[in-house]
């Protein structure tokens, strides 16, 4: 890419959130315009998939809610990130994890790492 | 009438707007221009000022009349080239050897953006002209991406000129119109535009002051 526009995407990242990694348990805080009124939405799950550089970087995070999967795409360093905590982290050894939507229950479990 | 300026496509990204929208950007470097010459209507019939973008650095990359050009003028030798066409009054703001950058556009206006657009060789009518083909099942033998019919009979007895059909597609003059300007780096010389323009990464592109909307805000 062109150092240019390189330049350009980094005066636009964001370098105060937390280093996630595949497998993490994360809780991501955004932020929700509602009418006039903004409030704080949390969604709280693994992160499977990490994929772009730079300002481009977006992140999925998968949950189970009422026994269905849901999954949702965030741009990293969108400007509506409140914040991400980072609950856990988990043993994971592949950059996406797209193969635990096909496991139900314990086996969609995914292994603490130890420190 | 309005001066523009020249430059090369950069490349696409994006940025985040103040509503953190995630808003698609092409980065263009334009100018330093020079002005390499102006046209007066007692002499060339028509005014406009001729200016040259992208300094060419080897000497034996410049011919010798193109050389003696530039000299002339006291720029340095330049490798795109094009004319704007400009009013009496503003042609008086121009001198030959003055340079310009981007610092003549603002963010939140608008612009449109010329430029070579990406040559795709010979092309069927799908691609170069949207037809829809022909049905992928119930009998279709050997006849899917076809343009169909291309005439009548024997009244008129020929196909209508203009008739679409496979050829040569791309690599032709494209303006891309209406095009907001998100951002201006006059220390970069870098014009940040949203939207996609014509050409490949590294094309040289023509951005002027948009002909339909310039100083409208949104």
């Amino acid at each position: 890419m062109n150092e240019i526009v390189e330049m350009i995407e980094k005066e636009h990242m964001r370098l105060d959130l937390p280093e996630i990694h595949p497998g993490d348990n994360v809780r991501v805080h955004t932020k929700v315009l509602e009418g006039d009124k903004e409030r704080i939405q949390v969604f709280e799950g693994v992160v499977i998939s990490i994929r772009g550089g730079n300002t481009r970087r977006t992140f999925t995070v998968r949950k189970i809610s009422h026994g269905v999967g849901v999954e949702k795409t965030f741009p990293l360093h969108s400007p509506l990130i409140e914040k991400i905590e980072v609950l856990g982290r988990s043993k994971v050894r592949r950059a996406k994890l797209y193969y635990v939507r096909k496991l139900k229950g314990k086996a969609a479990k995914l292994k603490e790492k130890r420190q | 009438m309005a001066v523009g300026i020249l430059g090369k496509k950069l490349g696409m990204t994006q940025i985040f707007d103040e509503q953190g929208n995630v808003v698609p950007v092409t980065v263009i470097k334009a100018g330093p221009c020079y002005v390499i010459q102006k046209k007066v209507k007692e002499k060339e019939g028509y005014n406009a000022i001729q200016v040259g973008f992208d300094e060419i650095l080897k000497k034996k990359n410049v011919n010798k009349p193109m050389s003696g050009h530039f000299k002339k003028a006291g720029v340095p030798p330049l490798r795109f080239i094009k004319e704007f066409r400009l009013d009496d009054e503003e042609l008086n703001l121009f001198e030959v050897g003055k340079v310009y950058g981007v610092d003549i556009f603002q963010a939140g206006t608008y612009v449109d953006v010329t430029g070579t657009s990406k040559g795709k060789g010979f092309q069927g009518v799908v691609k170069r002209h949207g037809f829809s083909g022909a049905p992928a099942s119930r009998g279709t033998h050997e006849y899917f991406r076809h343009g169909g019919s291309i005439g009548q009979n024997m009244t008129p007895g020929r196909t209508m000129k203009g008739k679409k059909m496979p050829g040569h597609m791309g690599a032709e003059r494209v303006t891309v119109q209406n095009l907001k300007v998100v951002e201006v780096k006059p220390e970069l010389n870098v014009i940040i535009v949203k939207g996609a323009v014509p050409g490949p990464n590294n094309g040289y592109v023509i951005v002027r002051k948009s002909k339909k909307k310039y100083g409208l805000k949104t």
